[in-house]
């Protein structure tokens, strides 16, 4: 257990290792899913579209 | 085709003549915003000077942007700058001839005003002369790569504050060999390498440029 | 030489098809590469003699920074393709980059200034390298904001193309005078000082990071282009099956 406090403590300069860590992961998270919530919201909206067409 | 540039330059005249203001505005601009900085952080001479180059330049940037935004506002609301794209002349020559022009009524004016102003603000009379090579060499730069911001934003409503955005980032060569250069000379340091270097820019932009507003212009007129 | 897979890229479809294909591999090195990479430069990495365990943020700030630049050079080389010829897909690409990039230069910034806290004290400095990126962060900015300023679509590629290549042009220009003007305006105490070369453990988790951000930005710009090309081609037989693939 100490060692997984070490770990996070890195001597001290844990909250800025982790806070920077955490910003890229949140950012590179939100350029991955954002285009992919868009593609399903776009795909939903389509079939929505057609089906009133074809009515 | 030497007419052909001999014609254009007499209508930007012309032009010029029939509105003053536009060529008075940026001026007053610039003083008003050299005088914003004294009153901003105190009449001090010491602390003024170390900040006059900084200070003179900056408010040069500025100046130029305001006179940039009509740059070819005017020509292409009436038409001529479709007529500008269409003609068999090419259309970098007559860009050249409209972006010499503004730099005659607007870098060139600069260049005149900014030793009053620099002494407003505790610049040493020797560094005078090196803030005015420096302003000299660096309006053309600052004249050229804005009309490429300006042909880009032709037509588009956000015009000036987008064409801010898109030239100022490039403005900033120009903005460090120019304060640069002046803070040397108040130093005792030599300032040739800087004016140089200006001197290079300014080169690069006169030849790369007038390609770029082209273009710009071309896009501006298709849609 | 093979021009066909040069002329090929000019079909939407084509295009659609074979990065549909490519896709699920890049996303498997994205993973792959940042988790391993990650997991080595947070945990078994050695730790700096100098600055201790903060320079674990190289594992992230240097690879954004990397894609940002390069993702610059990119944007001007679409740039280029779409305007010599006249390539719509090259125009898709330009638009989708733009934003990734702005985003990397983001990250880039972020972590550097949180680096800067413990290695100088403060979060901000106005060095060479920072001030370099800030300005790549505005002259994303600024194609962002022409691209959206202008309404129809193909002369906003257009203009955004050559406002990049514009762009590009200036980077050297701008990254050596603001290099210059550190050297005048520094201050000893923030000198950065020669780094001794990097040991094998300390640069290989770099080099798959590295990798593993290239991978990713690939990712994101395949989908953000495919995505675009099924909007752009809404109307055609085959964006309607696979709308009805999916629906």
């Amino acid at each position: 257990m100490n060692a997984l406090a070490d770990f996070i403590a890195m001597g001290g300069h844990g909250p800025y290792v982790w806070s920077a860590y955490a910003i890229t992961f949140v950012v590179l998270l939100l350029n991955v899913v954002q285009p992919w919530l868009a593609r399903r919201q776009l795909v939903k909206e389509e079939a929505r579209r057609l089906r009133r067409e074809v009515r | 085709m030497r007419q052909v540039i001999w014609l254009l330059f007499r209508r930007e005249w012309l032009l010029a003549w029939r509105r003053p203001g536009d060529l008075l505005n940026p001026l007053v601009f610039f003083a008003i915003v050299i005088s914003l900085f004294p009153l901003a952080v105190g009449p001090e001479p010491g602390m003024l000077q170390i900040m006059a180059p900084g200070v003179v330049w900056v408010a040069a940037l500025l100046a130029t942007l305001l006179s940039l935004d009509g740059m070819f506002r005017s020509d292409y609301e009436d038409g001529s700058l479709e007529q500008w794209v269409v003609s068999p002349h090419p259309l970098s020559m007559m860009v050249l001839v409209k972006v010499l022009h503004h730099w005659l009524l607007s870098g060139l004016p600069l260049v005149l005003l900014a030793p009053l102003f620099a002494l407003m603000l505790a610049l040493p009379l020797n560094v005078l002369p090196v803030l005015c090579l420096s302003l000299l060499l660096g309006t053309p730069v600052l004249s050229l790569l804005g009309a490429v911001g300006a042909a880009l934003t032709v037509g588009l409503k956000g015009g000036g504050v987008l064409l801010a955005l898109l030239i100022l980032p490039l403005y900033i060569p120009v903005l460090v060999l120019g304060t640069g250069a002046v803070e040397a000379a108040t130093q005792g340091l030599p300032v040739a390498g800087y004016l140089l270097w200006m001197g290079c820019l300014s080169m690069l932009a006169i030849s790369l440029a007038p390609l770029g507003i082209a273009a710009g212009l071309r896009i501006g007129v298709s849609e | 030489m093979n021009w066909t897979f040069f002329y090929k890229l000019g079909s939407p479809k084509w295009f659609y098809d074979i990065s549909g294909r490519w896709l699920p591999w890049f996303a498997v090195a994205t993973v792959l590469l940042l988790a391993v990479g990650v997991v080595w430069g947070l945990a078994f990495a050695p730790e700096d003699y100098q600055q201790g365990n903060s320079f674990r943020i190289i594992y992230i700030h240097v690879p954004a920074a990397f894609v940002a630049q390069s993702c610059y050079v990119m944007l001007a080389v679409a740039g280029t393709i779409g305007l010599v010829w006249r390539m719509k897909l090259a125009d898709v690409a330009l638009q989708c980059a733009a934003p990734i990039g702005a985003w990397m230069t983001f990250i880039a910034l972020v972590t550097g200034a949180i680096w800067g806290k413990p290695t100088w004290g403060t979060y901000w400095v106005w060095d060479a390298r920072l001030t370099s990126m800030l300005i790549l962060l505005f002259l994303y900015f600024g194609i962002i904001a022409l691209g959206q300023a202008i309404s129809n679509r193909d002369t906003a590629a257009k203009a955004t193309a050559v406002l990049a290549i514009v762009g590009v042009i200036n980077i050297p220009i701008i990254k050596y005078s603001v290099d210059w003007w550190n050297t005048l305006h520094q201050p000893a105490t923030f000198k950065v000082t020669a780094k001794p070369a990097m040991p094998m453990e300390m640069w290989l988790p770099l080099l798959l990071t590295v990798l593993g951000f290239y991978a990713l930005f690939t990712v994101s710009l395949l989908m953000r282009m495919r995505l675009e090309v099924l909007r752009r081609e809404q109307r055609t037989r085959w964006v309607r099956e696979e709308m009805e693939k999916h629906a």
